[in-house]
């Protein structure tokens, strides 16, 4: 049995339907990432995962639990970490670190050896209080705190968020060492670089999932040929490359607009078509995740 | 193991409330301030009240009642003045009363004990700027005035148990009444909704660990607080304000235990209903205080109220409360004799914690 099961999951809030009909399946010991952006429904679904929330219709299980009828199994083997820093300010790491163990009836000591890893790097801080804590010490802190119970199930609603470039990639790397022991997670992200740190992940986007696959996967489902392209004024630009032949979609991508060719396109054409834009260059690039999402959330 | 993370709760509910020094101390202080402000500084009793006294003659009567008058600790004699001073004097504070009497007055007096003429009449100017003071300075001058044995009164009036009308007597049950709501109710509403804005509350709930073991463990700390409270306001009230208590002090404080476990029923059915800490203070705030100041007897006498706030007034806690301490610390009556007031504490109790943990979800919605 998979770790996460979710059949035909729906969640409405007033008239918003926050999650429309979603499924998909966990494997033990995987790392899956749901990736969209805000509003995607990212945190309704952990939060229906976790219990906290009713579901409208559809069933889901978390480690063989259903998450209506066996909510209680659920909240003491799941580790959870909201979206938004949850612990408490104006006690110390330490403090805050034995409430939580107290919380699920374990101690430090006992739960030590899975939380060394992140907890070492900010023990040396373990007197301060949390909320005197750097963004990325803070998210190491509340990770030490979802782990202590060692859980089979790790929910991460989007850890990374606020935390710095090379934070987020340790934290990264400490997600991939709870997955060598066997814990499965569930991370969301609305960063596409993230993505392909995971097993497989889920693209989301207004409550519905638009395509699962791992990231290879994913950026292999691209089946157009794509290219960047630049020039001096590069609004005009972009205007005048939607309206050219055999352009599919034109979209800015960083410091280049990604141009997705249509059968037909032909660049020496699109060349000489734009031969009047200042400093016109193109040329041929790797689709990306974040292009493939663009594609599936225009289709 | 489940004691264990009980007791760890508490510590941690401890640590957050002696960490915040700023509403330790205010919790601390306020009880404090307010019996020192109540007891003294706003006061509507009796005390230093400047007397002039006009007579055309300083007869043997006139002088009798002079005499009582500067020997008593609540009125100043403030010398004799002349009948057509007696605006000027009131006027400019001078003085707060002036006795004025009849040219012959002792005259009266000793015809009206023989039964042949009138009682004599007494005529009583009193600035009038400040009601409460000036009704209470009235009543107790001509009680002090009428206590002439030789003369005979017009009126009797005696008061029972609070004779100079003493307002701290009053007070100190009010104040008992609202401060336990505020250290209860609106602490403990404030902290458990804090949980839910600031976040925690969703770690809390996803976690083996039952809502009501959290929320009873919250609420001991500031039943600590209280009771810590609870035995100040009694020793402020017993040897500042000589409250007399003379109903024992044990049945005030069970008493008190119980409105305390009222209280932070009432805080925990606030939480239910407030998601932010703002939204918890303005209930607290509104709902709570706004009836025990008005409607519970702490400033204004029930029986003064419009009948429909009468009716209102059932319906507040603090009224029950106020009554009995009141009842049993100025009136000396013991536990039992208030044992409706008791009973009706207990009832609203046990609705409150009902109904606010029936109210309290284990889930976000």
């Amino acid at each position: 049995m998979a770790a996460i099961e979710v059949h035909n999951l729906s969640k409405c809030y007033g008239g918003v339907r926050a999650l429309d009909s979603v499924s998909f399946a966990v494997e033990r010991g995987e790392l899956f990432g749901l990736i969209g952006p805000d509003g995607a429904g990212k945190t309704t679904l952990f939060r229906l995962l976790a219990t906290l929330l009713n579901a409208d219709e559809g069933v889901a299980t978390v480690d063989g639990f259903d998450i209506k009828s066996d909510y209680r199994a659920i909240r003491s083997r799941v580790g959870y970490m909201p979206g938004r820093f949850s612990l408490y300010p104006d006690l110390s790491v330490e403090e805050n670190l034995r409430f939580f163990a107290a919380l699920f009836g374990v101690t430090i000591e006992e739960s030590y050896d899975l939380i060394a890893p992140i907890y070492k790097q900010i023990e040396p801080f373990r007197t301060r209080r949390a909320g005197k804590l750097s963004g990325g010490m803070k998210q190491k802190l509340a990770l030490s705190c979802a782990l202590i119970h060692r859980p089979s199930v790790l929910f991460l609603d989007e850890p990374t968020t606020g935390v710095d470039a090379v934070s987020r990639s340790e934290f990264w790397d400490m997600l991939a060492g709870l997955k060598k022991r066997g814990i499965t997670i569930l991370v969301s992200t609305p960063y596409m670089d993230e993505a392909s740190r995971c097993d497989r992940i889920a693209l989301c986007n207004e409550g519905h999932i638009l395509g699962i696959d791992t990231p290879e996967g994913i950026v292999r489902g691209f089946d157009k040929k794509l290219y960047g392209i630049g020039a001096k004024n590069m609004y005009a630009l972009l205007e005048r490359a939607r309206r050219a032949d055999g352009v599919e979609d034109c979209y800015p991508f960083g410091e280049k607009h990604h141009l997705v060719a249509d059968e037909g396109f032909d660049k020496g054409r699109f060349k000489a078509l734009l031969s009047d834009v200042e400093g016109l260059e193109i040329v041929e690039a790797e689709p990306t995740i974040e292009d493939m999402f663009i594609k599936l959330m225009k289709r | 193991m489940m004691r264990g993370n009980f007791l760890s709760f508490v510590k941690k509910e401890s640590l957050h409330i002696l960490r915040d020094k700023r509403t330790m101390l205010i919790v601390m202080l306020i009880p404090v301030v307010l019996m020192i402000l109540f007891g003294f500084a706003i006061s509507t009793e009796v005390n230093n009240v400047n007397v002039a006294v006009v007579a055309a003659e300083r007869s043997d009567g006139v002088r009798d009642a002079v005499e009582r008058l500067s020997h008593n600790e609540y009125f100043t004699f403030k010398g004799y003045i002349a009948q057509d001073k007696i605006d000027s004097y009131l006027r400019s504070g001078k003085v707060g009363a002036v006795v004025v009497f009849a040219a012959d007055y002792d005259r009266c007096a000793e015809l009206a004990k023989q039964g042949v003429e009138e009682k004599p009449i007494i005529q009583l100017i009193v600035d009038a700027s400040n009601v409460n003071t000036a009704g209470s300075a009235t009543a107790y001058l001509q009680g002090v005035l009428l206590g002439t044995a030789s003369e005979q009164a017009m009126f009797e009036t005696r008061m029972l148990f609070n004779p100079q009308m003493k307002s701290a007597y009053n007070f100190v049950p009010g104040i008992m009444g609202l401060i336990f709501i505020l250290v209860c109710a609106m602490m403990t509403s404030v902290s458990i909704v804090r949980e839910k804005e600031v976040g925690t509350m969703e770690v809390l709930l996803v976690s083996p660990v039952r809502p009501v073991k959290i929320i009873f463990a919250k609420m001991i700390p500031y039943f600590a607080i209280s009771c810590i409270v609870l035995v100040m306001i009694l020793l402020l009230a017993r040897y500042l304000l000589d409250v007399p208590m003379t109903g024992g002090v044990g049945g005030i404080f069970s008493l008190s235990l119980l409105y305390l476990v009222l209280s932070l029923s009432l805080g925990l059915l606030v939480s239910t209903i407030a998601t932010t800490q703002m939204a918890a203070l303005l209930i607290s705030a509104m709902v709570m205080m706004m009836p025990i100041l008005m409607l519970s007897g702490m400033l204004f006498p029930i029986e003064n109220l419009p009948k429909f706030f009468q009716v209102v007034s059932n319906i507040v806690p603090a009224r029950w409360y106020i009554d009995a301490v009141r009842k049993m610390m100025i009136q000396g009556l013991p536990l039992v004799a208030v044992w409706e007031n008791c009973v009706i504490l207990l009832g609203m109790t046990v609705a409150l914690l009902g109904v606010s943990l029936k109210k309290f979800n284990d889930k976000l919605e």
